[in-house]
């Protein structure tokens, strides 16, 4: 028995909002960006299905250019990280607040 | 078999998920993030695209969250006193998004895909030979700005985690001599 | 029905796969006892068994016996895991490596790969890549600041490592034009170069197999490039904390991992199963008219021992070379390794990529 593609869609959605609730509510640098990237990695997963559903495998390449994205994204992201935990010594989102009003 | 395959791998995507955005120790989170990346490449070779699976690990668990590791180890993170933001109210109101968020994609992918009927998987769409034909031919020039794009990362990258004042991007990439730095004084 | 023909050839290739390589493990230890004291003109370990060779015995023994140590304030669950996640990814890459052609037997024809596959290189990079969680993992949770600096070392050194490993490995697979390692040792049989050498990927590619040499000594962690675990610097770096049989995964996991890609680079650069100027399948015919074996066997599984033989050789070979080096060069700094990994074998492996594509695209290859 094949596996009804609603289903991955859905699998997608529930991986993409646990994201999201990890990525608003965490306070650790490092654990916001893990939540980012599990946010991207459910975006991966709609496109792979997408491009099974619509049998065109542009959905294929979006996910790999995604991941091209994402290994750019962090390479940049953690070097920001290195360079503000020198400047400030935490990484905590709630203390970096010298341009908040 | 298909579907006991599906529903394991969904299972074990969704928990590590969660231990990822609940979990203390970042050790911990980027390694249940290793545990849900690798679910989802199963998922994606359940789903015809055994390149992307082959990727996604070799990519991902292989050199992204390596880096993320080395970054921790490096800065020394230590687990958070709490989790999550003090405030109670933001807490429940991102939770609460979340769910409704959550509600409104699950309603409207079983909605718009419940009663889709798949083609079956042909040999030749599966292939590697039929990935490259798409990716060197069609997306050639998508290519060929993401090879600019990872450049640009790369020098910004280097520029951004190096030495102040010494202008040697070698240390950038000199873990030992970073770590002294990381050391908080 | 699940044990098809297929499945049962699978799994007993897999049965091959898991002896040879556990037993590297035992042979390595004597061999890397003996082969230096016969450099340096000493006698080694020479008490047990004829030549020593029961030492290896002695020396797995005690790894069994030792007490299991846990150290106060190490992470239990990271800590118990890192060897076992280290051992299991080395071993896993055997899946796509062949050790012969098709072959036939009780008239079933299959190939001497496990998996058969477009993407085997693919998927080898990809569990090869994972490998490096183990000595991650193992430095984060020994709770011990030596544990952790080589932890730290391992993570960057790999990940830098495998880049250059990679573009050598993919200019390797370019005059074939598969990722299919089958493919790349048929293409390695056919013809010569310059007429009397046989075509295999080493004479064509010199630049490419130096580069893959050396980052497969820097993936594998082993002398000049073992900072991870440079005892001179950092005790025993990632493994201090470990003792008796976790010890033990972490010596098999290297030992296969550096038996894996010495498979990888005779597979890759000098023929895999084949020897020049020997047919497979005469060899195989020719095992299976042997007295007593011979008849066991048949020519199908003759040559499947055929195969297996020459790449066990080869990869022996490549073996004995890694110990060669740890007796012969001193350990880089760990900024020479960096400027090393970036600044010379990228631009080394990139250069050979270019050039080898380069003469693909204008059809010399």
């Amino acid at each position: 028995m094949t596996v009804p593609i609603a289903w991955y869609l859905v699998l997608a959605a529930v991986l993409f909002c646990i994201g999201a609730f990890g990525a608003l509510t965490r306070r650790s640098g490092i654990a916001i960006f893990l939540s980012i990237e599990l946010m991207l990695n459910a975006a991966n997963l709609t496109l792979v299905a997408y491009s099974r559903i619509h049998g065109d495998s542009a959905g294929q390449m979006f996910v790999f250019f995604a991941l091209a994205v994402a290994a750019a994204e962090a390479a940049v992201g953690l070097g920001l990280f290195i360079s503000i935990y020198r400047l400030r010594h935490t990484i905590d989102v709630n203390r970096l607040n010298r341009l908040r009003w | 078999m298909l579907l006991t395959v599906f529903a394991l791998l969904a299972c074990l995507a969704i928990v590590s998920a969660i231990v990822v955005v609940l979990h203390r120790n970042p050790v911990f989170s980027t390694m249940s993030l290793v545990v849900t990346l690798v679910a989802t490449a199963g998922l994606f070779i359940l789903l015809g695209s055994p390149f992307l699976a082959a990727l996604q690990i070799l990519l991902y668990t292989g050199a992204i969250l390596v880096l993320f590791l080395f970054v921790i180890m490096l800065l020394n993170v230590q687990r958070e006193r709490a989790t999550t933001t003090r405030i109670g109210g933001m807490l429940i109101g991102a939770g609460i998004c979340a769910l409704v968020f959550a509600g409104a994609l699950v309603r409207l992918f079983w909605s718009a895909y419940s009663e889709t009927e798949l083609k079956p998987l042909t040999p030749d769409s599966v292939s590697l030979t039929a990935v490259a034909r798409d990716l060197f031919g069609t997306y050639l020039l998508p290519f060929e700005m993401i090879g600019l794009l990872l450049l640009v990362a790369v020098v910004a990258a280097s520029w951004v985690a190096q030495k102040a004042g010494t202008g040697d991007l070698a240390d950038a990439a000199d873990g030992t001599e970073s770590a002294k730095q990381g050391e908080p004084r | 029905m699940i044990f098809t023909p297929a499945v049962i050839a699978a799994l007993a290739m897999t049965g091959l796969w898991l002896v040879a390589l556990i037993s590297v493990t035992p042979v390595l230890l004597w061999l890397e006892r003996r082969a230096p004291a016969f450099m340096q003109d000493r006698l080694g370990p020479n008490r047990l068994g004829p030549l020593g060779l029961f030492q290896a015995v002695a020396d797995v023994l005690k790894f069994i016996f030792k007490e299991d140590l846990n150290p106060a304030g190490a992470d239990k669950v990271l800590f118990i895991l890192a060897p076992t996640i280290g051992f299991v990814a080395s071993l896993l890459t055997y899946l796509v490596i062949p050790f012969g052609p098709e072959v036939t037997v009780a008239g079933h024809t299959f190939p001497l790969v496990v998996i058969d596959t477009d993407a085997g290189m693919l998927m080898f990079l990809a569990l090869a890549s994972l490998g490096v969680y183990g000595l991650v993992l193992a430095g984060y949770s020994s709770n011990n600041k030596w544990s952790m600096m080589g932890g730290i070392r391992a993570s960057a050194q790999m990940v830098s490592y495998e880049l250059a490993l990679t573009v050598a490995v993919l200019a390797a697979l370019i005059p074939a034009g598969s990722l299919n390692l089958s493919r790349v040792v048929d293409h390695q049989i056919a013809g010569t170069v310059l007429g009397f050498l046989p075509a295999w990927n080493v004479f064509t590619q010199p630049l490419g197999f130096l580069v893959f040499l050396v980052a497969a000594f820097a993936e594998t962690n082993r002398t000049p490039f073992d900072l991870p675990e440079a005892e001179s610097e950092l005790v025993a770096g990632y493994h201090t904390e470990y003792g008796g049989l976790r010890m033990a995964l972490f010596y098999m996991g290297e030992y296969q991992s550096m038996a894996i890609l010495s498979a990888l680079g005779s597979t890759l650069f000098f023929g895999g199963w084949s020897l020049p100027g020997v047919d497979a399948a005469a060899a195989g015919a020719w095992i299976a008219g042997l007295p007593f074996v011979g008849p066991l066997l048949g020519p199908g599984l003759g040559t499947a021992l055929f195969g297996f033989s020459v790449l066990g050789l080869k990869t022996y070979f490549a073996l004995f070379c890694f110990i060669w080096v740890r007796w012969t060069f001193p350990r880089f700094r760990y900024d020479q390794l960096m400027r090393l990994g970036w600044k010379v074998l990228l631009p080394l492996a990139l250069l050979n990529f270019v050039v080898v594509a380069a003469l693909a695209v204008a059809g010399k290859i």
